[in-house]
């Protein structure tokens, strides 16, 4: 059973892993819609995947995971967006966790953009 | 929606977007009712809002200002017999007590009853994309009392500690499964 009072050790724990983070530069930003339009579509799990990979790959000093609203494309949610300084913004669309995980592992870490889950790729399938 | 926590993962985005720095997330249920009462301090809404937000082709807006949020929470409780309704206090005209209650009752034994499914989820969702954001989340029934508090949890924590550390997310997460 879980208890408040473990925060106490967790926050003993993390202190010099606070110092660390905020030295590392989590350059890419994996920005997922969590709009009405994208929490009915499934954002939330997909969210969680990435929150969740970004965790287990390791890579939470190079890549940073946040919400934002509507961006307009609503029958192409759940969108998740991967913005990079120096490169283009990659839009990926009718995400699921399971290509949250492809994403992670190839783009993410690997650094090579998944191009059939893009939108250009989608409007032209 | 799927689930009736996607409802309530999407309706306290309003409050997030109202600037709200509190938000009170309270659900009870018994045998035949559910209700979700969600509260927050934000800057609330004038009457004129208030009454579009209910009615999504009531609209004076200019630009995108009144979602869906509220009508499919409507939809999902009136299909059980149940009904919504929202109080809101404007900042202009209360400027100390300002903020807005949103209530939903539903009936469980409807066969349109939406499931609440994985709320656990829709609570660590929202700390992770709002940790700035103090929430208490409640959940009663005759079989279980779950409580957490980002206010209890930051006496412990500090300022220092940001509550959407992956850690932090992943202990609030336990933190509820064992409370049910």
């Amino acid at each position: 059973m879980k208890s408040l009072a473990e925060l106490a050790a967790i926050r003993e724990k993390m202190k010099d892993k606070i110092v660390l983070r905020e030295g590392g530069d989590a350059s890419i930003r994996i920005v997922v819609g969590m709009a009405t339009c994208g929490i009915a579509a499934g954002a939330r799990p997909v969210l969680n995947a990435f929150v969740e990979g970004v965790e287990k790959e390791g890579l939470g000093g190079k890549a940073i995971v946040s919400q934002t609203g509507c961006i307009g494309i609503c029958q192409y949610e759940p969108v998740v967006e991967v913005m990079e300084p120096g490169k283009e913004k990659v839009t990926y669309v009718k995400m699921t966790p399971e290509k949250a995980e492809k994403v992670l592992k190839e783009h993410i870490k690997g650094g090579k953009v998944v191009q059939e889950y893009t939108i250009s790729d989608t409007k032209n399938a | 929606m799927k689930e009736l926590s996607l409802n309530v993962l999407d309706i306290t985005e309003n409050s997030v977007k109202a600037g709200a720095t509190l938000v009170l997330i309270h659900i009870t249920e018994d045998e035949t009712l559910l209700t979700i009462k969600i509260s927050d301090n934000g800057c609330g809404m004038r009457e004129e809002i208030l009454r579009g937000v209910i009615d999504p082709f009531y609209t004076t807006r200019t630009t995108r200002n009144v979602g869906l949020g509220i009508p499919l929470l409507k939809l999902a409780a009136e299909q059980t017999g149940g009904n919504i309704s929202i109080a809101s206090r404007h900042e202009s005209e209360f400027p100390t007590t300002h903020g807005t209650d949103v209530l939903a009752r539903f009936y469980k034994q409807h066969i349109d009853f939406t499931p609440m499914g994985d709320i656990v989820s829709t609570v660590t969702t929202l700390i992770q994309g709002h940790p700035e954001i103090d929430f208490e989340f409640r959940h009663d029934s005759q079989d279980f009392n779950v409580l957490l508090d980002t206010r209890q949890m930051r006496e412990i924590l500090g300022a220092d500690i940001p509550l959407n550390d992956p850690e932090i997310l992943t202990w609030i997460a336990q933190y509820l499964n064992d409370q049910y």
